[in-house]
């Protein structure tokens, strides 16, 4: 039991040491470079590879090629929401100061990103399967998860408190995490109109690597995206809550002291 | 060269490549914003503690 305690402990001491939001705009910052080149230029790469330069299916034909930004789509909408998972957790179990501000900032990204999934798949499935949509446990457990993040980006707003709201938020995002098994398993689980998997990690891949390595490329380029936008807007959103602090302590400090309100103002390190 | 399906393929990755410019613009754009806004508060601030030596 005391190891247990001891290790929710070290644990949690390892997360805060990067919880400070000073130290993370300067972390944020000096990332931020090396997230958002390397992911233009490997998504541009493995955009113009899988479009021009990559065979087209013997059966498929060139529809094949939306598979390039469906299946980056497809892993970014799971992993986006295993990250939010996460933070849920960092935020229910060790109150971590940024865990709450980077699942607001993740979910609307993974949101958009799982819009993209479900649309590139229908407009993969018309040619391919003659329709635009069917129930199929791979397509339901996907939309499933995009009302996940919709419910959890509501969830936020829905309480006069924010507290409150991050709150019931994380207990949403930690409870939806089981949609992550069902969607990976589904094409396993169920008879499915959606192909199963090509690329495992326990086993070689079942396509051609010259349709793989762009694939590839454009999975990385869009992951490196992902970050990069992720990381972007959570800077932005520990900038706004310091103007925020700020703003409140000069308004406290205007009532208590007229005539000294502009002497010192010092941003706050409080987030949210 | 022409593709089979080419309306298909043209939508998706319009639709892509549209979504990742809004979002990778709209974060620069807010995130840029807050750093103009932030620097505008902690100016006066500084100098604040400046005059106060």
């Amino acid at each position: 039991m005391n190891a247990t305690h001891s290790l929710v402990a070290r644990t949690g001491a390892v997360f805060h040491r990067y919880a400070n939001p000073g130290r993370f705009l300067r972390l944020g910052a000096r990332l931020q470079p090396w997230l958002t080149w390397p992911a233009l230029a490997l998504s541009i790469a493995g955009i113009v590879w899988g479009l021009f330069f990559s065979p087209a299916d013997w059966q498929q034909g060139d529809s094949v090629r939306i598979m390039y930004v469906h299946v980056p789509a497809a892993w970014l909408a799971s992993s986006g929401y295993a990250g939010l998972a996460v933070c849920s957790l960092l935020s229910l179990v060790w109150r971590h100061p940024l865990a709450d501000l980077a699942a607001v900032e993740i979910g609307p990204v993974g949101a958009a990103i799982t819009a993209v999934c479900l649309a590139t798949g229908s407009l993969w499935g018309k040619p391919m399967w003659g329709t635009w949509w069917v129930w199929d446990a791979r397509l339901t457990s996907v939309l499933v998860l995009f009302f996940l993040y919709l419910g959890h980006i509501a969830l936020i707003r829905a309480f006069d408190e924010p507290q409150r709201g991050y709150r019931a938020a994380a207990i949403l995002g930690l409870a939806g995490a089981v949609d992550l098994p069902i969607i990976k398993f589904s094409v396993q689980w169920w008879n499915t109109l959606h192909q199963p998997d090509s690329i495992t990690l326990t086993g070689a891949p079942t396509m051609s690597t010259a349709m793989l390595w762009p694939l590839l490329v454009c999975t990385l380029g869009f992951t490196l995206g992902f970050a990069a936008i992720v990381v972007a807007r959570l800077r932005a959103a520990v900038m706004e809550s310091r103007i925020r602090a700020a703003l409140s302590a000069r308004r406290g400090r205007g009532r208590a002291a007229p005539d000294s309100a502009h002497d010192s103002d010092v941003p706050g390190g409080a987030v949210a | 060269m022409s593709m089979t399906h080419l309306p298909y393929i043209a939508a998706a990755y319009g639709l892509t490549i549209g979504l990742a410019v809004l979002l990778g613009a709209t974060a620069a754009l807010r995130l840029r914003r807050a750093r103009a806004r932030l620097a505008a508060i902690d100016r006066p601030a500084r100098a604040g503690r400046g005059e106060n030596r």
